[in-house]
């Protein structure tokens, strides 16, 4: 096993954890990292990917992914944060009810 | 030259116009953005008669070719995306330029919605971003698009501001952000086997293997997720009938058409020769059950907004029938019925729900029990719902119409006659929701209701674009001549077990 | 285009237009509305005048406009569709004035108007298809611009019948839908052509075509309201009369029992359909409808659905003509389309008459109302005897063309069904003759508002005088080169052509 191929499973492993997190945790800060562990997972992934040309340089075109990945990352969770913080600031919330459709 | 400078232009008029209204917060907001549907439509109409005239055309943005420059692509159907954007778009600008500036005025609502100053900004922001999907020709950069439209379509949620509103739009952008994030891990994936995002050159090399099939599974199920179809809908009824006014609209007809656009494109462009039929059929099945799902719980809503946010979980599922019937000998009539339900329901449902946000700014609720006899106070709104609503039915003369008119020759023609059933049912089920809120509307058991004003512009703009979808089941020949333009090659393929 | 092909579309457009620019005025612009309303179907009766000179002449009137493929709008006017145009055509004049009467001072006059010449558009329409795709169309069309009519008062009661005639009506379409994709799948795009087009078919598929049969029929029936499918027409009753008149008369129920003939005729072919062995199954359904609705009628206490049960009956007749398939018994069938609907709206505008004046409703209290309004019931009596079936009225040229035709094709039992029709059509009407005529009026009626000089307002009073008039003279003048007989004989000698 490559040292890329590690870092590669490594990411998946993270997404993994992410997404359980965003799905399971039900306090609204810990989905917020949780997605930003599933997005650090696909980083991870594209990072290691970058090895893949044969003669060992790595290959710039995920790294530029990884780069813009990282811009939306930050705004997506600069939003999630803001809009968490005006509904704790309106209801004390800290979770998201299970019915608000009504 | 020409197609060049309008696909530029679809996409940086309304970002330029985004930033100089963020940056100067000028008064004149809404007028800029009535001065940006201007230019789109005519960007739009310049664009679509080049592709008529001379087929597909590929542009690299400043003359960088790929894999460094970001190149842009656009053929029949991206250029029915696009005038169904500009449609939607075009009427929606002068819904909420009327929308907002009577809440302006009017000291006791002003207080408690949301600023016009951040509507504008997000909505060309909006506009821009569902442009550039449409005209993307890499993977990577579909990723972007769709980040941006998420983004944006969550804030203009949040500017409903309240705590409903607020919820719905967390959790929204919680299942938009995971499926952004499944998708992108499909791209990764995708680049490290073929060393290329352009899709033109995936849909060259790409092979029947196993990571393959992981790349195409993460980046449709991260696209399913943010289509809602079912049962992955969860997060849409509250978010779409939350949201404000105008935004509603934008979100049923548009944003979700953008991600299912992005299906459309890597499962027909790209994926097809590889993916097992059993696949394709699947996501049918989803469809019927959507269908039937969200038909029945739209009949079982109290709030019309609610209601409509179910139709469109329902018509989502028409929408996916396509890849279970998308086989010789009828698999271009199923592609094609698919492809103009996009649009057709892109411009009923936005017409809907800006029917139902001005009844409901009238009413100052969207109990459906609140709108008894507001038919006969407002024929002209509730004349524009039924339009809208001829079509989400599915009867002549209109676009959805048509559309389930291929639909369903194509399903008979296979012998599918569950999916069938299913397409006539679901129009019946949707006659049901319709007709409820239309019979009530026009119920003289109750005095005439009283009303606040409202604009005229909240009146015409629904109608305008239900107008729209009728002329589109009578003036059908083009549009269907557009989606001739470099469709896909619907190979000869088994019928799906 | 040459003015051959914009003829029908302007046939249509002549309703179409304005009808839609009717929901545009005000609603108090009434002189307008009803200058637009009147125009409009004095245009239509000039336009189908000119048509059916040109048919009778054989000018040959169609046009044709692509959707998708194997999906064409198309409009042609042959023989069988000016008869129908011509129905509406004179009818719809003769019911816009009666509903500007009878709706004076009624709110929500705009929309009234507007759906009632779409619906009038969409009843051309059909007429006039040439296949069954733009049928279908304005099959679809009709059911949604008759609703608001149905529901027009906004009542409780009437929102209910909207719903139910709803429910009917869109399954049936829906049904008619899946049927009109089958057979296009089978045998691509069905074209209505005299002598029908399925003869030809892979016998491997006669199967296929009974079941697409039997889902055409059940979709068409609903509108014509065939036994058991004919739930909604009683309780779509609380619609203003105008709109009972206009329903029974041409649109909504002969649109079904039209879409039955073209069905039987112009895509089957009755040949095609006696070897499918179809046709006595649909006779068995006309003849129990027929008697089932004449029997219920008798027990209607109600005027206006003792009317909509003998609808129900009377409209199998055309059926009934139909699916007997001898070219007299079709000739019968056939000018029965036009024989029914002349005297029915007779009927309707007479009970709207008897309601709006008097305040008549049930007919234990029609005693006496033919010394207070001679005229209306006059003509009501003159339908009334027309519908039994009496010399010298139209309704006996249907009966006897259907008897013979019966005879000619052997199918005894038909005239059983004929006569007990008739014996039942006279229970329920001689006696309503009998107590108008020869009964003492109450000392007050129900509810009695004087209307003009005359014994009601003159825009009411006309209509059923001069469809009265033509019930006679449909009758008398049945042998003139020029009557609805002679034409029904000219599209069987089409349709039975070798």
């Amino acid at each position: 096993m490559t040292y890329p191929t590690l870092y590669a499973i490594c990411g998946v492993v993270l997404f993994g954890i992410g997404f359980y997190g965003t799905v399971f945790c039900r306090h609204l800060i810990r989905k917020v990292m949780a997605v930003n562990l599933m997005g650090a997972g696909v980083f991870l992934v594209m990072i290691a990917l970058a090895a893949r040309t044969p003669s060992g340089a790595p290959d710039p075109i995920p790294h530029a992914m990884v780069l813009t990945g990282i811009v939306v990352a930050v705004s997506a969770t600069a939003l999630m944060l803001a809009l968490i913080r005006r509904l704790h600031h309106q209801t004390g919330l800290t979770e998201l009810p299970d019915q608000m459709e009504h | 030259m020409d197609a060049e400078w309008a696909m530029t232009g679809l996409i940086m008029v309304p970002l330029a116009a985004a930033i100089v209204v963020y940056v100067t917060a000028t008064r004149f907001v809404a007028a800029w953005g009535v001065a940006v549907a201007m230019l789109q439509t005519g960007l739009t109409f310049s664009l679509t008669r080049s592709i008529l005239q001379s087929g597909p055309v590929q542009v690299p943005l400043g003359g960088w070719e790929a894999p460094l420059g970001i190149p842009l692509y656009a053929d029949g159907i991206s250029a029915l995306m696009l005038i169904m954007t500009t449609l939607v778009g075009v009427t929606s600008t002068c819904y909420a330029a009327a929308y907002f500036s009577s809440l302006q005025r009017d000291p006791r609502r002003s207080s408690s919605q949301p600023s016009i100053q951040t509507f504008w900004p997000l909505w060309l922001i909006l506009w821009s971003a569902l442009n550039a999907l449409f005209l993307s020709a890499d993977v990577f950069n579909l990723y972007v698009t769709l980040e941006l439209i998420t983004i944006s379509a969550v804030a203009l949620i949040g500017l409903a501001g309240k705590a409903q509103a607020l919820v719905a739009a967390i959790r929204y952008l919680f299942a938009a952000l995971m499926g952004s994030l499944f998708y992108l891990l499909g791209v990764a994936l995708l680049y490290s086997t073929y060393g290329t995002v352009s899709w033109h050159l995936l849909a060259e090399t790409v092979q029947p293997d196993v990571l393959t099939w992981c790349a195409a599974s993460l980046m449709i199920i991260g696209l399913l997720l943010k289509t809602a179809l079912f049962p992955l809908h969860f997060w849409l009824p509250a978010a779409h009938a939350n949201a404000p006014a105008p935004v509603s609209g934008l979100l049923s007809g548009l944003v979700l058409k953008a991600s299912f656009f992005v299906i459309l494109r890597l499962w027909f462009y790209v994926f097809h020769p590889v993916m097992p039929a059993s696949a394709g059929w699947m996501l049918s099945v989803l469809g019927s059950a959507a269908i039937l799902w969200g038909s029945i719980q739209a009949i079982r809503q109290q709030r019309v907004k609610l209601m409509i946010a179910y139709s469109t979980v329902a018509q989502v599922g028409y929408l996916f029938l396509v890849f279970g019937l998308a086989c010789e000998p009828m698999g271009m009539l199923a592609w094609r019925g698919a492809a103009y339900l996009a649009f057709a329901h892109a411009s009923a449902k936005a017409a809907a729900f800006m029917v139902a946000g001005s009844l409901m700014y009238m009413v100052g609720s969207d109990h459906l029990d609140r709108w008894e006899g507001i038919g006969r106070r407002e024929p002209k709104l509730i004349f524009t719902l039924a339009l809208a609503g001829v079509s989400l039915m599915g009867l002549p003369p209109s676009a959805g119409f048509i559309a389930k008119w291929l639909l369903l020759n194509a399903a008979i023609g296979h012998g599918r006659w569950e999916v069938a059933a299913v397409i006539v049912l679901g129009g019946l089920l949707a006659a049901v929701y319709v007709f409820r809120i239309i019979g009530v509307s026009l119920s003289s058991a109750v005095p005439m209701p009283e009303v606040a004003p409202v604009p005229r512009m909240m009146r015409w703009a629904p109608l305008v674009l239900a107008m729209a979808v009728i002329v589109g089941g009578i003036v059908t020949t083009e549009p269907i001549r557009l989606l001739e333009i470099g469709a896909p090659p619907i190979a000869a393929r088994e019928v799906a077990p | 285009m040459t003015i051959h092909q914009w003829l029908p579309l302007l046939v249509i457009a002549s309703s179409l237009i304005p009808g839609s620019i009717i929901f545009f005025l005000g609603e108090q612009q009434i002189k307008l509305r009803t200058a637009l309303n009147l125009a409009g179907a004095v245009v239509k009766i000039l336009l189908v005048a000119f048509m059916l000179w040109g048919v009778s002449i054989n000018q040959d009137y169609q046009v044709r406009y692509g959707l998708v493929e194997g999906l064409d709008f198309a409009l042609h006017a042959d023989a069988l569709s000016l008869l129908f145009v011509s129905l509406a055509a004179v009818l719809w004049l003769l019911t816009t004035i009666y509903a500007i009467g009878y709706l004076e001072d009624s709110p929500h006059r705009r929309r009234f108007f507007g759906f009632f010449s779409l619906c009038v558009t969409a009843t051309t329409g059909l007429a006039l298809a040439s296949n069954l795709l733009t049928f279908l169309i304005f099959y679809e069309m009709l059911t949604l611009t008759t609703y608001p009519l149905v529901i027009h008062r906004g009542t409780p009661e009437s929102l209910r019948a909207g719903r139910l005639y709803l429910l009917f009506a869109l399954t049936g379409g829906a049904i008619l839908l899946l049927a009109v994709v089958w057979l296009q799948t089978l045998v691509g795009p069905v074209e209505f052509s005299a002598t029908g087009s399925l003869a030809q078919t892979d016998p491997a598929l006669y199967g296929s075509l009974r079941l697409i049969f039997a889902m055409l029929i059940v979709g068409f029936g609903v509108k014509a309201a065939l036994v058991p499918l004919h739930v909604w027409l009683p309780q779509a009753m609380v619609a203003p009369a105008p709109v009972s008149a206009l329903l029974h008369a041409v649109a909504v129920v002969k649109a079904g029992a039209f879409g039955i003939v073209r069905i039987v005729y112009d895509v089957y072919g009755a040949e095609f359909c006696r070897q499918l062995g179809v046709m006595i199954p649909l006779a068995l359904v006309a003849a129990v409808t027929i008697l089932y609705g004449s029997l219920r009628a008798v027990y209607q206490e109600d005027l206006k659905r003792r009317l909509a049960f003998s609808t129900i009956s009377q409209v199998s007749y055309i059926v009934l003509g139909t699916a007997i398939a001898g070219p007299l018994a079709t000739t019968g069938g056939i000018v029965h389309l036009v024989h029914q609907g002349v005297m029915k709206i007779t009927l309707f505008f007479a009970a709207g008459n008897l309601a709006e004046t008097l305040g008549v409703k049930k007919v234990d209290q029609m005693r006496g109302s033919g010394r207070r309004m001679p005229v209306t019931m006059a003509a009501f009596t003159i339908a009334a005897l027309g519908m039994i079936g009496i010399p010298p009225t139209a309704g006996f040229v249907s009966k006897w063309y259907l008897g013979i035709g019966a005879a000619q094709a052997d199918q005894w039992w038909v005239i059983g069904v004929l006569v007990a029709s008739s014996v039942l059509n006279a229970i329920y009407f001689l006696p309503l003759i009998y107590a108008a005529w020869f009964a003492s009026p109450p000392d007050a009626w129900p509810d009695e508002r004087p209307r003009g000089w005359f014994e009601t307002s003159p825009a009411l009073l006309f209509p059923p005088l001069i469809t009265a008039v033509l019930t006679l003279l449909l009758g008398v003048l049945a042998g003139l080169p020029i009557s609805a007989l002679d034409w029904a004989k000219l599209i069987v000698l089409q349709e039975y052509a070798p």
